[in-house]
């Protein structure tokens, strides 16, 4: 039974052995760690300058027709053409495919002459019947319908009877025909598909475009790789290679950028721009908003007959408690507080990043005051019970529900303010942070009082003031496509005449602030803030880029590839990270020291062994 | 558990003793009865995912369609394609049959069949995963041995404090934490690893592949051993302290044998067979922690998807991942009960 014994501590080596082998393993891919990502970092990666673009979000789908997400949106932008494109300086529509149009008198049938000699990545001539054939087919079928069908609900025809000429009828006149968000494809290749709501355009790669760039290669859930396509009509990228890379944490994200893992990040909280300010090559762009953050007030959920439904306050009905709630709100406070200064106080409905439609109030009628809060509804008969609280002349406690997204922390703070606000006038509020699911349901079942909400707005205003339309009112409950029980005889007069009016821009933005005046004065619809968008990008990797509109816009998120189409890489000189001999020479002395520090450890673990026995 | 199921079976019977042990339709029994409770569980898991999620508050066509300009005709076609728009009794009914083919349907954010995107997702995992446990396992037993077998020594209360602070740090913040320290660096420590990402973009060749994964799982590996060690190392502690006195290894030491050698040879291998269970146990139970692990680095796995179906709604992938999770749980706990008689003769039937 008694066998020979290994020299003790003898077993222990072996694994110190393996894992500093291990570690060796590691450290020998590391020269690539420290090197910058806008260089190609080793062979493997191709020649040329890549840019790489961190986002929050994984692709949903390669096909234009599905796809809804920023991201893929974004990348379709790069890797398809449009029929108009936005202006980068201010938003006005440019041409794009399309070099030229005109309208008949009665506004009905547009006509578009299709650029010259514009090719397909494979070779293919791209023509008036490839648009044709898009737009076409998106009417026909559901499944093409899915991301972008809001755009052809009124089109009653679109033919092409030249190679050259695009012809649309329209049902009624629609003023966003410059603004069609649709990715052109080829009829070529995508004529074969038999289901379009289940194909992704995501088998073969490189996949066929006409755009700045060209989808080359898709890691699902990682990366979505683009490359350069020198024969674009427009000016060709400087980049020769953009790699849009996934990162499901923020805060991870942000430690990519620092580290020049990644050379763009956008999305980011003041705290983490706070953070990042002082970093050298690290550029903050500190952009004015495409959003705007706001709260609705339940007048009483209804449906498109009349039938009500929900349980709104009553009080709310009543538009003297929705101006005084109004007053009761300092938007200052809110940008100070909520957004950590990140923002601007909203007046209008239309972000003030785009000068043609925004409005502003012409005097505060509804802006901070308290003490005028407390006379609206003193006048009104709401007067305060022995707790403070008012009560409705019917009887009924000032009590509200307000309810905030629980995963953005600006609409957490500004529902705390708001809450501290509306008690000072008496009127008590049961504050509830909830997942966005929870608040979206409260919404559509009507069962809410004050609720956050906040929309992207696009050059176009067409479709965020569209929600607001007696229209949009559910046809039963649960179905409403806006965030507000809002339904106005004259607003929606006013929208009738916005969208028909597409020939006098300056007439069209009359309507559209009429619009928005109505929606201030009813308080059912209030903005608060427009946040702004923050983004940060390695200036050591990046030289210079386009912002959107110029000169306080955005890079990400743009309407158009102006941003990646523009971007230059940095001097050789700019640029910093660890250098490959360097890096190589770290991992050498992380080696060596837990390769001592073993060895220590071994060694006095033998002794102590040989000491007990 | 398993064991003392199993051995409260072992006490009822009449005598114990060789012939009970011999006979073959005890065993069969013992197995039938296990696997029927097996199945009777995976049944109960596949009906219930499918109610469980429903409870989920939000419209999946509204949760998917949030923010964006959407006509009705779009939300009354995306619901039609989904098969939404049918009564409940309905989709339960279509969610049953395509159980018996194994068809999960598709998933509504990625139009893509679940079973697809589940064994795209499946190898990252389970890579990640195996290599965690099998670390933290080797981890848990050799520190553990040494600290079961030095009771009260300053290494036992140096290993038994740190690996308990371990277990109780949440792994998101450990991942994020390392990820600042060792991944972009800071102060004189470089940034050695990746922030994020199971590979980098555009690498290719086995050799470079093999590289790029391997130091892009050292974070998310060390995340998963840090938290998860303590328990197999507080297991094979414990077992080991219950093994010390027993009277064979007096026996072992009165032989002559060395010190080393009776833990090897005679502790070690009795008080291995908890932590076997426990290892079995751990592989059914992928999904907690691995979720916020995975959300941290990145990782495309199954618990990020899990993930992303949750923020949506995606209910053919919630479903689907819910009866992976919860299946390979049950049946791991099957194979640990089925298993353990043939490891311990003390609960053999």
């Amino acid at each position: 039974m008694v066998t020979p014994q290994d020299p003790p501590g003898r077993q222990t080596p072996r694994w110190l052995a393996a894992a500093t082998a291990a570690l060796t393993l590691f450290a020998g891919t590391l020269p690539s760690a420290g090197v910058p990502a806008a260089h190609a970092d080793d062979g493997t990666a191709g020649e040329g300058e890549t840019l790489t673009i961190a986002s929050s979000q994984p692709v949903d789908s390669l096909s234009p027709f599905l796809a809804q997400f920023l991201i893929s949106t974004s990348i379709h932008r790069l890797a398809y053409d449009y029929l108009t494109n936005y202006s980068p300086e201010n938003n006005e529509p440019i041409p794009g495919l399309a070099e030229s149009w005109e309208t008949s008198d009665d506004g009905l049938t547009w006509t578009f002459t299709i650029r010259d000699g514009v090719e397909w990545s494979d070779g293919e001539p791209l023509t008036a019947e490839d648009v044709a054939w898009t737009y076409s087919t998106m009417m026909s079928d559901d499944g093409a319908a899915t991301a972008n069908g809001n755009f052809v609900e009124n089109f009653t025809e679109v033919t092409a009877p030249d190679e050259r000429t695009v012809r649309i009828e329209l049902e009624q006149p629609q003023s966003t025909m410059l603004a069609l968000d649709i990715p052109i494809v080829p009829k070529h290749v995508w004529k074969d598909v038999d289901d379009y709501a289940q194909f992704n355009n995501d088998d073969d790669f490189p996949i066929v475009g006409s755009g700045p760039f060209q989808i080359t290669d898709y890691q699902p859930n990682q990366s979505v790789t683009l490359e350069a396509n020198e024969d674009y009509w427009r000016d060709p990228p400087n980049f020769d290679r953009l790699v849009f890379r996934y990162y499901s944490d923020k805060d991870a994200e942000i430690e990519a950028l620092r580290k020049g893992e990644v050379s763009f990040a956008s999305g980011l909280t003041p705290a983490q721009a706070d953070s990042l300010r002082d970093e050298e090559n690290i550029t903050v762009n500190n952009a004015a908003g495409k959003r705007f953050q706001a709260f609705t007030i339940n007048p009483g959920a209804r449906t498109k007959d009349g039938t009500e439904f929900g349980d709104g306050h009553p009080a709310l009905q009543d538009k003297t408690v929705r101006q005084a709630i109004m007053r009761a709100i300092d938007r200052e406070e809110i940008v100070d507080k909520a957004h950590g200064g990140y923002a601007e106080a909203a007046g209008g409905y239309i972000p003030s990043r785009y000068d043609k439609y925004s409005w502003q109030p012409e005097e505060q009628r509804l802006g901070f005051d308290p003490q005028a809060a407390e006379e609206m509804l003193e006048e009104a008969g709401y007067e305060k019970g022995s707790d403070g609280v008012r009560v409705s002349p019917d009887g009924e406690r000032m009590e509200l529900r307000l309810h905030a997204h629980n995963d953005q922390p600006a609409n957490i703070n500004a529902a705390k303010i708001m809450a501290e606000r509306l008690g000072d006038i008496g009127i008590e509020v049961d504050n509830r942070a909830v997942d966005p699911g929870v608040l979206s349901d409260a919404l559509h079942e009507g069962e809410y009082d004050l609720i956050f909400t906040g929309w992207s707005v696009n050059p176009d205003p067409d479709f965020v003031l569209g929600i607001h339309t007696c229209d949009a009112l559910p046809e039963t409950p649960g179905t409403m496509r806006g965030d507000a029980y809002f339904c106005d005889e004259e607003y929606d007069e006013l929208y009738e005449k916005q969208l028909r009016e597409y020939e006098d821009e300056e007439q069209r933005a009359e309507y559209v602030a009429d619009m928005q005046r109505i929606l201030y004065d009813e308080a059912v619809v209030n903005t608060l803030a427009y946040p702004d968008a923050i983004e940060a990008y390695r200036s050591d990797q990046i030289g210079s880029i386009q912002v959107q509109p110029e000169p306080d816009g955005n890079i990400w998120g743009q309407d158009g590839h102006w941003s990646w189409t523009s971007a230059t890489p940095a001097d050789d000189e700019s640029r910093s990270g660890i250098s490959t001999a360097a890096a190589a020479g770290i991992a050498a002395v992380v080696v060596l020291v837990v390769a001592g520090a073993a060895v220590v450890i071994w060694r006095r673990r033998a002794a102590t062994v040989e000491d007990r026995e | 558990m398993s064991g003392a199921s199993t051995a409260g079976g072992a006490t009822a019977a009449p005598d114990g003793g060789t012939r009970a042990r011999r006979d073959p339709t005890r065993l069969l029994r013992y197995v039938g009865g296990k696997l029927a409770t097996a199945a009777f569980s995976l049944l109960a898991v596949m009906l219930t995912s499918f109610f469980l999620f429903r409870l989920l508050p939000a419209d999946p066509v509204q949760a998917m369609t949030q923010g964006r300009a959407v006509t009705e005709e779009q939300l009354v076609a995306m619901r039609r394609e989904f098969g939404l728009d049918q009564p409940i009794s309905q989709q339960f009914l279509d969610y049953c049959l395509g159980l018996l083919s194994l068809d999960f349907g598709n998933s509504y954010k990625y139009r893509t069949p679940v079973v697809e995107l589940i064994g795209e997702r499946i190898g990252p995992t389970v890579l990640l995963f195996g290599t965690g446990t099998l670390v933290a396992a080797l981890l848990g037993l050799v520190l553990g041995t040494r600290a079961g077998w030095r009771r009260g020594s300053a290494t036992d209360r140096a290993h038994t404090g740190v690996a308990l602070t371990l277990w109780s740090v949440p792994s998101f913040w450990l991942g994020l934490l390392l990820i600042v320290v060792l991944a972009s660096g800071i102060g004189p420590v470089p940034g050695l690893f990746p922030t994020g990402g199971m590979m980098s973009p555009g690498t290719s060749g086995v050799v470079d592949v093999t590289l790029d994964v391997a130091h892009h799982m050292v974070l998310p590996v060390t995340t998963i051993v840090a938290v998860a060690y303590a328990q197999y190392l507080m297991i094979m502690r414990s077992s080991l302290l219950d093994e010390k006195g027993g009277d064979y290894l007096t026996t072992a030491r009165a032989k002559g044998l060395r010190d080393a050698l009776v833990l090897r040879r005679h502790a070690v291998p009795n008080a291995l067979l908890p932590t076997v269970t426990l290892i079995f146990l751990n592989i059914g139970r992928v999904v907690s922690g691995l979720i916020l692990v995975e959300t941290v680095f990145a990782w495309p796995g199954l618990g990020s998807l899990f993930y992303e179906g949750l923020e949506v709604s995606d209910l053919p992938v919630v479903q689907a991942l819910f009866v992976l999770f919860a299946g390979a749980v049950i049946i791991m706990n099957l194979l640990a009960e089925l298993m353990y008689p043939l490891l311990d003769p003390r609960v053999r039937v």
